[in-house]
């Protein structure tokens, strides 16, 4: 049995397999399959000042090895969680990643504000997502407005701050840099690629919302490019995710630098899926005789 | 225990209609708990999403749930090739079933195309009390006749091309005797289903319907299955995996 604990930014992680922001909403359906203590950790559903609707369905579309979605950050606000569902989520012995996103610099440094007096590990802020009309695609697409709303947000809150970088941008290193310097402890990638299908039938996109973002397992090879040039550039921690689907991807993503991973997409095909990549990680070690997880992380030896 | 998921034996395939497909599946810890409209979520060669198909029959006794699907794209191809024998990857049972009233004295029960399926748990459950109205394409696309009339219920069949039964839509017999119902549940194509609330709420019939929308993670964690209703007058985005598929008709915004 191989130590699987990580460290980022001094919160120690069991295991370094944590499911990603959306696909887990705040832990309770999955709970019928396993014990949330099981998990390294859980990003929460992204979650703004206010309540949100999101988009019109349809929401979901499959591509091949993948899929599409525009759920448009339909979250019930940042004091629903807090009095609701953060409660529950901190009994359970894992480390809470709170992914919160915003329209504005003000309403991100508003929810981190709320989050400080909360006994929350992390906050992982989202600058990426693509499919909310007003939401966060242009924090995350510029080096300007990616420091302008990290250094905001950095003063309103004490907890590890985690930003999520979007990959949907020419060089995702000068943003991993620029939100380094405006003092992020962590980053975490990738968020969804923008993409979209058309029922050519109807001519109609399969998304009401046109467009979504795309992820699962055809965006691996991206996500462990984005993270391998990220950890290279940055001495902070990354976080890696996208298409992640085995404990061999998660252990390639690692060793292109990053210090723990994320699943999304997975779990929708699998719901045991993080359970079942943190033993599929032990199990690789194991038979390398590697005794800790941490060995791996940033081992890749590029040509 | 609300849902589980794992690999089921399926013990008996039967071609029903052209590309429609019944399988008798063997899961007692499913059947044990599962109600008449909720559904299983049902993982298929490598595709990502897996693909809802609603519950047709719970056979606590044998510990069996039985489905009827219809093969529309690669995904219900791909499962309409498994065998008897074979073994199917399922989440179940998920989601939000038919409200059923054992005060209810005359129920009527509509299904359009494939649809039907799930009223005929429905009419297992309501026997002689339930009228079935079911309306198909064409005579070639009928299913299931006989097994609702096995549970004693009175049966109505439509048919858009009059090649058999009454030459036109659900909604005409429907509308004649909407009158003498406690109760109507339906499931089928949008339009339908819009039609039929309507003229529920015109008679001041409680009405429940199913819904269909694209689905993720199936049990309400992901809100990918959307669909608009009105919550004490305001308007709210209920998911169709876990407060439906079914709904009461008053609830839908259409
Ligand atoms: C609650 C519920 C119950 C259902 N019950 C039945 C049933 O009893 N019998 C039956 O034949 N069909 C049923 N359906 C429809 C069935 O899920 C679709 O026909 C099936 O998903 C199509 O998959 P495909 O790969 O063949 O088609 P494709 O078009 O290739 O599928 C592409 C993607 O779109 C999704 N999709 C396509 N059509 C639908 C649809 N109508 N509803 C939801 N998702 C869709 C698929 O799941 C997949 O993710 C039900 C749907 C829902 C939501
Ligand atoms: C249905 C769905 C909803 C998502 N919602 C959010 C969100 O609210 N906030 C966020 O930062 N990322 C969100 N994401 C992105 C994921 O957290 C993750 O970055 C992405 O899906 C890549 O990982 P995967 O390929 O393993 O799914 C969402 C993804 C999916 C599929
Ligand atoms: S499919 Fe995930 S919430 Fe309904």
């Amino acid at each position: 049995m191989a130590d699987l604990s990580v460290n980022i930014c001094g919160i120690d992680f069991k295991n370094p397999v944590i499911p990603a922001s959306g696909v887990f909403g705040y832990g309770r359906e999955y709970e019928e399959f396993f014990p949330l203590e099981k998990l390294g950790g859980i990003a929460t559903k992204g979650t703004t000042l206010n309540r949100r609707t999101g988009n019109l369905s349809p929401r979901i579309a499959e591509t091949p090895s993948g899929m599409l979605n525009s759920v448009g950050l339909q979250n019930p606000g940042i004091d629903h969680f807090i009095n609701k569902e953060l409660p529950y989520l901190l009994e359970k012995n894992t480390v809470i990643l709170a992914n919160i996103a915003g329209s504005t610099p003000e309403e991100c440094v508003q929810v981190a504000e709320k989050l400080e007096n909360t006994d929350v590990h992390m906050i992982e802020l989202n600058i990426s997502c693509p499919n909310v009309k007003q939401g966060g695609a242009a924090f995350g697409t510029s080096c300007e407005m990616a420091s302008e709303v990290v250094s905001k947000v950095r003063k309103a809150t004490t907890k590890p701050l985690v930003v999520k970088l979007s990959p949907n941008v020419t060089s995702i290193t000068n943003i991993a840099k620029a939100v380094e310097d405006s003092g992020a402890d962590a980053v975490s990638l990738i968020n969804t690629l923008l993409g979209m299908r058309i029922d050519i039938n109807t001519r109609r996109p399969v998304l009401r919302n046109n467009v979504g973002g795309m992820s699962g397992r055809a965006v691996f090879p991206i996500a462990v490019r984005m993270v391998w040039q990220v950890a290279n550039a940055v001495k902070i921690p990354v976080i890696g995710m996208g298409g992640i689907a085995s404990g061999k991807d998660a252990i390639e993503i690692m060793m292109a630098g990053a210090s723990a991973v994320q699943v999304g997409a997975v779990l929708f095909t699998d719901p045991y899926a993080p359970v079942r990549i943190a033993e599929e990680i032990n199990d690789f070690l194991d038979s390398k005789n590697i005794s800790s997880v941490r060995d791996i992380i940033g081992t890749v030896k590029p040509w | 225990m609300k849902y589980t998921q794992g690999k089921y034996l399926i013990l008996d395939k039967k071609s029903i209609a052209r590309e429609i497909y019944s399988f008798t599946i063997s899961c007692p810890e499913v059947a044990e708990i599962a109600t008449a409209g909720q559904f299983v979520h049902i993982r298929t060669g490598n595709f990502i999403l897996r693909r809802p198909v609603s519950i047709c029959g719970i056979d606590r006794q044998k510990g069996t749930l039985r489905i009827v699907f219809e093969v529309r794209g690669a995904g219900t191809e791909e499962i309409s090739r498994l065998n008897q024998g074979d073994v199917i990857d399922m989440l179940a049972p998920l989601g939000h079933g038919f409200t059923i009233n054992p005060d209810f004295k005359k129920v009527i029960l509509i299904g359009g195309g494939i649809g039907t399926p799930p009223m005929l748990s429905l009419a297992g459950i309501y026997g002689e009390k339930a009228t079935v109205i079911t309306g198909f394409r064409s005579a070639d696309a009928v299913i299931l006749q006989n097994d609702f009339r096995k549970t004693g219920a009175e049966v109505i069949l439509c048919t858009d091309d009059g090649t058999t039964g009454i030459h036109g839509f659900v909604t005409q017999p429907f509308s004649e005797i909407v009158n003498s119902a406690d109760a109507v549940y339906a499931c089928g194509p949008m339009p339908m289903l819009k039609n039929i609330a309507g003229i529920c709420n015109e008679n001041n019939v409680f009405c429940e319907i199913s819904l269909e929308e694209r689905m993720a993670c199936g049990i309400g964690a992901c809100l990918g299955c959307a669909c608009r209703t009105l919550r004490n007058d305001e308007e709210y985005f209920a998911h169709v995996c876990k407060d439906g598929p079914v709904f009461n008709a008053k609830e839908v915004i259409f």
